[in-house]
């Protein structure tokens, strides 16, 4: 059957756009790693390939955070802010010790992520009005605890943002590592496919007898504090805590890999490799862009382009 | 993001009961709730304005308050746009690149006249809202990520105008454009003046013409509509479009005010549109909406903003934790009151 359809329609548009949404990505990151070999000097070197992975391993993080919770048709605009929260309240307790400091942290993160949930689950808010509202007091409150730019100077902090293991920094491992075992999650334990059902239809999930507010819930803190690891990293690495800009428009880029991964905003299916491939891309394409002198907003621009095609390539795929 | 929607039935049949054993009440309660909705965000405007001139000597001043009124006139443009948007069930995240946009461009052509100042933002902001009004309406994309694109693509093409916003363009003074912006009639703004007169037509057009019908019914049921014959499609394409045109106005009316296109602005102000249209009593998930709540919902916001600076000792953080804690206590409020209107 599906020979004969070949046969007949070579160039079947739906096809075509099926393939597209499942490998597009990897094609795409493809195509962008042979286009830099060939044009871009010097994009062949070990160092170049360690900058460009440690600046995308916090994306990776916070968006397969965000993969979760669009597989529950929901988003998370907080996740800016909670990086921006995870940055000011490292720089707060780091003075008691690094390990401290985290913990610390994770409860901060915790807290947004139940809030936000709790919202979600039991209010019926809609996400993305529950999470705006923590995306705009989050980021007030990061600037609250500490108003200003801030160097860090702690050894072990330090070691965190630029170490490595055999070659490969900590950064990249923990990105990698996070990752697998979402994949993990999803794909291999009741919680995803209880995750993946409330995104498919919340009223069928609730009449299966899911538990929906606990693992809405969940979700939620789940995506909040990978978000504020993502936020520890990124100022582990810059050994400067900056709640003004820090994690900026992260939400945007967050939404974007997972997106042009190929994870329907619709819910109910979450594409782990694709959200990593899908941030790896918009990290190469921006890299591209800059290494060859274009300014800044072309990658604006370019990257409302990929998200429009990515978005266009998925549709039809989701539920309506 | 139409999880609430599809959920609220499981969630009203799981309540039922507790309700049906009170059906005296209901009538009343229906009505209250549905009073606390359109108007809960102006009684508490009057009661912050009433305590803080109250704790304030300054607040309310002439000057204050004229300060007030045409810093919240640019917003409260940009807001009356997304209200028409987020009735008929979507979201323009676009709206505070292209007020940046709008701006820019206003200060560029004012070199070339008023008119091209005033026509050039509108043409390109309102085109941009075409094409995220085609791109929802035609091609079925969800609209927080098209608009989401258009706020990426939007900011891209003002730093390209701008040299990366290196180059800040001036509006001469006295120009008729710069009178747009800075001059005053009758001791108000003109901007306050302007404001005014769009949110009258923007209420006539809502509850007076067949296209605001069209609005109220996309958001209140798309399938609905389009079964009874309202031109789905072209409805969303004309919110989109108007939204453009709103925002870009606004921008260009802004950068009459500052005599110049400035290229930072607008940046979170999607935001506060959709925080200050939300407080007004409209709801998310569309079909039920108050321009008037929004220019109320605007004014809260910068009344709030206003106390915090008047307070002086707090720091300006603080009013973004206010405001966010303020968004969430209403949006809590606002899902509580509507489920129990869904509920009668």
């Amino acid at each position: 059957m599906a020979e004969a359809t070949l046969r007949t329609a070579p160039l079947d548009k739906a096809r075509v756009l099926q393939w597209l949404q499942t490998y597009g990505v990897y094609a795409g990151v493809a195509v962008l790693l042979v286009v830099n070999i060939v044009i871009t000097p010097h994009f062949m070197s070990a160092e170049n390939f360690r900058t460009q992975a440690v600046q995308v391993a916090p994306v990776i993080i916070v968006a397969l955070g965000m993969a979760l919770v669009i597989g529950t048709e929901g988003v998370d605009l907080s996740v800016g802010a909670v990086m921006a929260l995870a940055a000011s309240v490292t720089a707060l307790y780091l003075g008691y010790g690094l390990l401290p400091a985290l913990l610390v942290v994770a409860v901060f993160a915790a807290g947004v992520g139940l809030a936000n949930g709790a919202l979600v689950a039991f209010v019926g808010v809609q996400p993305i009005v529950a999470t705006l509202a923590l995306m705009v007091g989050g980021r007030g409150l990061a600037l609250v605890l500490l108003p200003q730019l801030e160097d860090l100077r702690n050894p072990s902090l330090a070691s965190l943002g630029s170490g490595d293991v055999l070659g490969i920094p900590y950064l990249i491992l923990i990105a990698t590592a996070l990752a697998l075992l979402l994949a993990f999650v999803v794909r291999r334990t009741t919680f995803g496919r209880q995750l993946l059902a409330i995104g498919d239809s919340r009223p069928a999930a609730q009449l299966a007898g899911l538990p929906v507010r606990r693992v809405l819930i969940i979700v939620y803190v789940v995506c909040a504090l990978l978000a504020a690891v993502a936020g520890v990293l990124a100022t582990a690495r810059l050994q400067a805590s900056d709640p003004t800009s820090l994690g900026n428009l992260m939400e945007l880029s967050a939404i974007t890999a997972v997106v042009v991964g190929g994870t329907p905003l619709t819910g109910g299916r979450v594409n782990i490799a694709g959200t990593v491939a899908g941030a790896v891309l918009i990290q190469l394409l921006t890299a591209t862009l800059i290494k060859h002198d274009l300014p800044p907003s072309w990658t604006q621009i370019a990257q409302a382009i990929v998200i429009v095609a990515a978005v266009y390539a998925a549709r039809g795929r989701g539920k309506r | 993001m139409t999880a609430t929607r599809t959920d609220a039935p499981v969630t009203t049949a799981s309540k039922q009961p507790s309700e049906e054993t009170e059906p005296v009440g209901s009538a009343r309660s229906e009505r209250i709730s549905a009073l606390v909705q359109q108007h809960g965000a102006l009684a508490v405007l009057m009661i912050v304005c009433l305590v803080a001139s109250f704790s304030f000597d300054s607040f309310a001043t002439g000057d204050n308050i004229g300060n007030m009124g045409t810093s919240s006139a640019f917003l409260a443009i940009v807001a009356l746009g997304m209200t028409f948007v987020i009735i008929t069930g979507g979201i323009d995240l676009s709206v505070g690149s292209l007020f940046a946009l709008g701006g820019v461009l206003a200060a560029w052509g004012s070199r070339h006249g008023t008119l091209v100042a005033l026509l050039l933002p509108l043409a390109v902001c309102g085109l941009i809202g075409v094409v995220n009004g085609l791109l929802v309406a035609r091609s079925r994309l969800a609209p927080f990520i098209v608009t989401l694109a258009a706020m990426l693509g939007a900011r891209g093409l003002m730093l390209a105008i701008t040299d990366e916003g290196a180059d800040t363009f001036l509006i001469g003074k006295g120009s008729l454009l710069a009178e747009l912006g800075q001059g005053t009639t009758l001791g108000l703004g003109n901007p306050v003046w302007i404001t005014l007169a769009l949110f009258a037509a923007g209420a006539l057009v809502l509850r007076r013409t067949r296209f605001g019908q069209h609005v109220y019914a996309v958001g209140g049921n798309e399938d609905a509509a389009a079964l009874m014959g309202a031109p789905v499609a072209r409805t969303k394409i004309l919110v989109y479009t108007l939204s453009g045109l709103l925002a870009g106005l606004a921008g260009a009316l802004n950068a009459a005010w500052l005599a110049s296109g400035v290229t930072i602005l607008g940046n979170g102000m999607e935001l506060e549109a959709i925080s200050a249209v939300v407080i007004g009593g409209t709801l998310l998930t569309g079909g039920l909406g108050y321009v008037s709540g929004s220019l109320v919902g605007v004014l809260l916001l910068k009344v709030i903003q206003n106390v915090i600076n008047q307070i002086g000792s707090l720091d300006s953080s603080y009013q973004q934790v206010v405001s966010g804690a303020f968004l969430a206590v209403v949006v809590v409020a606002q899902t509580w009151l509507g489920r129990r209107r869904q509920l009668m």
